[in-house]
């Protein structure tokens, strides 16, 4: 299987925190990966680091075969403009814990918002495929509602909705239904269960260890900045190899 | 006797003894100012009614209303562009954003538009010119720096200090989450700035602005030391032939009231539109 995203010796500190400790892993294209861990370890960070939401100290990113962030320049790296970099994140969509929704915005120009700015497309086609996307996550109704109009799980169905919008190759997750109410988390998860027989590569930190069981392709466990263990989610939840994983897992069932 | 049915007992309202009596004292001391105001012969109001619409006093006011307009635009644009300096990476930019509104805030308006209209004493030409080369595109200060231009220049230039100071505030104001959503979708910096956070910003940067824009209003009479062509100039010049001061000041008061409650009025309803898609706003029009 082809690796969509390839981090490599990935290093992170803030100030004197070093956050992720010489990272490598490799997510499969079309797969769903989960991340699970404790608070703190820095499972945000990394994420954060694959879209250049945070700019790391040391280490690569590749992602679909094209370095992040740089390009080499002889033996070295330079560090590319806002502009290319801008045009790197297009490909890849997030959506975040607090949904950060738009909300001076309708949830259709939500959605067109970026394929308008960011890619050129013309406004009726935009239109027409957000009410797509929209019908996608049930909401076709709510197109123009505003955000504060919104439960939570919509507002987090729109979040989908929009990151889809940019055709995005990858799209992370980090804890997506960690900000809901418990009777909301169904519908977000229903959401991405759909998505992931689309064949998009989904890199999901959650706490949500049944879906990572059910939906997860694979399961990443991180603690204190590393990776401990990572492997086949059913057989890893049962059979935890590492001392850590098993510590971890007792105390959240 | 007849059985009664209990009576729903109506449910009445506090009593506000002492507000009546306040709104009878406020009411007396009023009524005798106003016609004291009113019966007073040397308030002139006959003088009052003649100079209220005279050509001269319109002239004035119209420049005035232009004054107002032309130097807010020019300070809220000035405004946005130093607070993004101000808060850009850049050191250079930084400092010299730092040092405008140090330099601005700090030096009193009349000052100000009393240097712009002298800035002949220290540049008798101003333009481009090289040494050594027969190269010369300047021009006499004088004729360049009316006093229309100083006024502009004095009160534009000292707005765009407070005004950044308010963009920047605005700024601030808009969490941090929202920049990242829209760099996730790759919206370049500009674009960011331009679609995402400036509309949001603008929900807390128009109710100061509204202020600042009373603030010039009123600031504008300054410039009648420059003889700067507005309202108050007008009515210097007015009293200056007929010293029939109280009466000009009172036309001149009259028409800064006016202008004022109107804008006050567009402050809110510009207040309401930037507001779109806010809780507040949105749960008015959902009760409406
Ligand atoms: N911008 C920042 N500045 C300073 N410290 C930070 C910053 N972002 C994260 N950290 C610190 O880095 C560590 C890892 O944070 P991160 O958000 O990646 O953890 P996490 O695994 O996502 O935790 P959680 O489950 O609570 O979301 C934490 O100790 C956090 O305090
Ligand atoms: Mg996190």
């Amino acid at each position: 299987m082809q690796a969509m995203v390839q981090i490599s010796r990935l290093n992170k500190s803030f100030g004197a925190h070093h956050v992720l400790q010489d990272i490598n892993l490799d997510i499969e294209a079309e797969k769903v990966t989960c991340v699970i861990g404790p608070s703190g370890s820095g499972k945000s960070t990394m994420l954060r680091c694959i879209n250049r939401l945070e700019t790391p100290n040391s280490g690569t990113i590749t992602v679909d075969g094209e370095l992040i962030g740089y390009e080499r320049e002889g033996a070295n790296l330079r560090e590319l403009s806002t502009r290319r970099i801008a045009q790197q994140r297009a490909r890849m969509g997030m959506v975040f814990q607090r949904f950060n929704l738009f909300p001076h915005l309708t949830v259709l120009q939500n959605v067109i918002e970026a394929p308008i700015q960011v890619r050129k497309m013309a406004k009726a086609q935009a239109e027409a495929d957000a009410m797509r996307l929209l019908g996608q996550v049930g909401l076709t109704q709510k197109a123009s509602a505003y955000p504060s109009e919104l439960s939570g799980g919509q507002m987090q169905r729109v979040a989908i909705a929009r990151a889809l919008a940019m055709k995005p190759q990858l799209i992370l997750f980090d804890e997506p239904t960690s900000a809901l109410d418990p009777e909301l988390v169904g519908e977000v998860l229903e959401v991405m269960r759909e998505l992931a027989t689309t064949g998009i590569t989904m890199v999901v930190v959650t706490h949500e260890i049944s879906f990572a069981r059910d939906i997860g392709d694979r399961l990443v466990f991180m603690a204190d900045g590393q990776i401990v263990e990572t492997g086949e989610p059913k057989e890893m939840l049962a059979n935890p190899i590492q001392a850590r994983t098993k510590e971890f897992l007792s105390r959240i069932k | 006797m007849a059985v009664q049915e209990p009576a729903e007992p109506m449910l009445l309202p506090p009593r506000h003894h002492w507000r009546a009596v306040a709104a009878v004292a406020v009411s007396v001391v009023l009524a005798a100012f106003v016609a004291s105001l009113a019966g007073n012969p040397n308030m002139q109001w006959d003088v009052v009614g003649n100079y209220l619409f005279s050509g001269q006093i319109l002239d004035g006011l119209a420049n005035t209303i232009i004054l107002t307009i032309l130097c807010m635009a020019i300070a809220i644009v000035l405004g946005i562009i130093i607070a993004i300096m101000a808060m850009s990476g850049n050191p250079v930019l930084y400092w010299v954003a730092q040092a405008y509104i140090w330099f601005f805030r700090g030096v009193p308006l009349l000052v100000q538009l009393v240097f712009w209209f002298n800035l002949a004493l220290l540049w008798p030409r101003i333009g481009l010119s090289l040494p050594f080369t027969d190269i010369d595109y300047t021009i006499s200060t004088n004729v360049l720096i009316t006093s229309f231009v100083a006024s502009v220049l004095g009160l534009a230039l000292h707005e765009a200090a407070y005004m950044a100071e308010i963009v920047r505030a605005g700024l601030l104001g808009v969490d941090s989450g929202q920049s990242e959503a829209g760099r996730s979708l790759g919206m370049s910096d500009g674009q960011l700035l331009r679609r995402i956070i400036l509309p949001q910003a603008m929900r807390i940067i128009v109710p100061p602005t509204g202020n600042e824009v009373i603030s010039m209003l009123k600031a504008t009479s300054l410039v009648a030391f420059i003889a700067g062509g507005d309202l108050m100039t007008a009515v210097q010049n007015v009293y200056s032939h007929n010293f029939r001061v109280m009466p000009l000041l009172i036309v001149a008061s009259i028409w800064y009231l006016i202008v004022t409650t109107l804008a006050t009025f567009l402050q809110f309803y510009l207040e309401k539109r930037v507001g779109q898609g806010f809780s507040s706003v949105a749960s008015r029009s959902k009760r409406a």
